[in-house]
């Protein structure tokens, strides 16, 4: 049960992470004088969403 | 030219990244000394992750470490973990099991040095709320019987089995060790950049310092002045660089697979725990008086708002550091097992030392994932400690943040 959920968890970070990807890529290519603000930004949110997968993969790793 | 230098530089990188495989190989045929059947990928996995109570240099080389041991009933045995002969002997009823000081929870069992015939480990059924489950259990073998062990004692309520059991571990462990090497590590390097200071004064930078000062840099303009606010970054900037190089050297000190690296400091949960408790504390003895009423009673919205949100708020000043502990943990620790469970579909595929044609396929597939892996691990050494340090930063900024609504936005 703990791998299929820390897989779920990886799915949903996926996305999330993807999204902020494209969106920050989009941002860029809109500002590029604004890059290096984008990419601090960019780097914060996606260890933000990970830090959720993560979580996820704890609890899975609990319920060995 | 450059096609063949390039072809040298990747051989070097796979062969050089891929040096675990004979860390593992030594601890795989060790684990499996006492059940030849199978190669069990997940408890060497976890076994490689987990502290020591003695550092594993070379196939049969140890370095033993002092081991502070106290027993609620018995008191306090101090010992070095030679002693215990890789769990060929008993000393008060503790035993070396995996590296690991275990003890032995009969009263039966005699005091003082015993020679012990073995450690094995069996499955047996456990009644738990109502349900049978099947748990591995160790047991310590001496004159035909069976003595059962406890866990290892630990901080992190046994996510990697452990816990809190009948005996308190304060000994130097390898984790324990790897942070004084961290701690010296820091030390030197930072005088060496500190007489660099004062020796070319006015002038370029030098050596170390030269290597040292972008970073430096980094933190102020990236971290702690944005972060932090331009009036009180100043005060913050020693705090969060020392959390930032300490995460790093740990970080990188544990890529090494050979041995003074090797220790999975900061995938320990009792170290970013401590980490994360500084970051707490920094955060929240600096907090003002917007601080606090932001928590408290949010200024500018509805009185039913405020009711639903003063919970919320309390809760975040705890999740926020306890988020800080589990995503540095979590991150470093899934690093090493994915590195450890690439390393081990050598064994996996050769069936043990069984099957050549498979453990060389295992080889090249895990040693080029391998590679690729460190090289990922590498880049998330660096992001972490940057991770930690920006998010601290953060949460010190709201912290002593004056009075700019739209500022705390960002900050939750």
């Amino acid at each position: 049960m703990g791998a299929i959920g820390a897989g779920i968890a990886a799915l949903g970070a996926g996305i999330g992470v993807g999204l902020i990807g494209s969106r920050a890529m989009e941002a860029i290519a809109r500002q590029p004088e604004a890059v290096g603000d984008i990419r601090n930004n960019m780097i914060l949110t996606a260890a933000l969403v990970e830090g959720a997968a993560l979580f996820a993969i704890v609890v899975g790793l609990l319920s060995r | 030219m450059i096609y063949k230098h390039f072809i040298h530089l990747f051989i070097t990188i796979v062969l050089g990244l891929a040096l675990p495989a004979w860390a593992s190989h030594e601890h795989g045929s060790e684990h499996d000394h006492h059940q030849p059947e199978e190669y069990d990928a997940v408890s060497t996995v976890m076994h490689h992750i987990a502290d020591a109570n003695e550092f594993h240099v070379w196939k049969g080389v140890h370095i033993p470490l002092p081991c502070f041991l106290y027993a609620p009933g018995h008191g306090w045995t101090i010992l070095s973990s030679g002693k215990f002969k890789h769990g060929h002997q008993a000393v008060d009823r503790y035993v070396l099991n995996h590296g690991r000081v275990n003890r032995i929870r009969s009263e039966d069992f005699p005091m003082g040095e015993v020679h012990i015939d073995g450690i094995i480990s069996k499955e047996v059924e456990v009644e738990k709320n109502g349900k049978k489950e099947k748990k591995e259990e160790y047991f310590a073998l001496y004159q035909g019987k069976e003595y059962p062990l406890d866990k290892p004692s630990t901080l992190d309520g046994g996510i990697l089995g452990g816990g809190i059991t009948s005996f308190y571990d304060f000994s130097i462990t390898k984790n324990v060790a790897s942070i004084m090497l961290v701690a010296l590590l820091l030390i030197l390097v930072f005088t060496a950049v500190a007489r660099g200071y004062k020796e070319n004064d006015g002038k370029a930078p030098r050596g170390i310092q030269s290597l040292i000062e972008p970073i430096f840099m980094f933190i102020r303009d990236e971290v702690t002045r944005p972060m932090i606010g331009e009036k009180h970054y100043e005060r913050f900037q020693p705090f969060i660089m020392t959390l930032f190089f300490f995460i790093l050297f740990c970080n990188l000190l544990g890529l090494i697979p050979f041995f003074p690296g090797g220790a999975n400091i900061t995938g320990n949960l009792s170290v970013t725990l401590v980490l994360a408790l500084m970051a707490f504390i920094v955060t929240n003895i600096n907090g003002n008086k917007h601080y606090w009423q932001h928590i408290f009673w949010m200024p500018g919205i509805p009185a039913w708002v405020k009711v639903i949100l003063t919970p919320v708020e309390i809760l975040g000043v705890f999740i926020k550091p306890f988020s800080l502990m589990i995503r540095l943990f979590a991150n470093i620790t899934a690093g090493h097992i994915i590195i450890l469970s690439l390393i081990g579909l050598i064994f996996l595929f050769g069936k043990n030392g069984t099957n050549v044609g498979g453990a060389a396929l295992g080889a090249v597939i895990g040693g080029l994932f391998t590679a690729f892996m460190n090289l990922i691990e590498l880049l998330v050494a660096f992001l972490q400690a940057f991770i930690f340090s920006i998010l601290t930063a953060s949460y010190i900024g709201a912290a002593v943040d004056e009075g700019h609504h739209h500022e705390h936005e960002e900050a939750h």
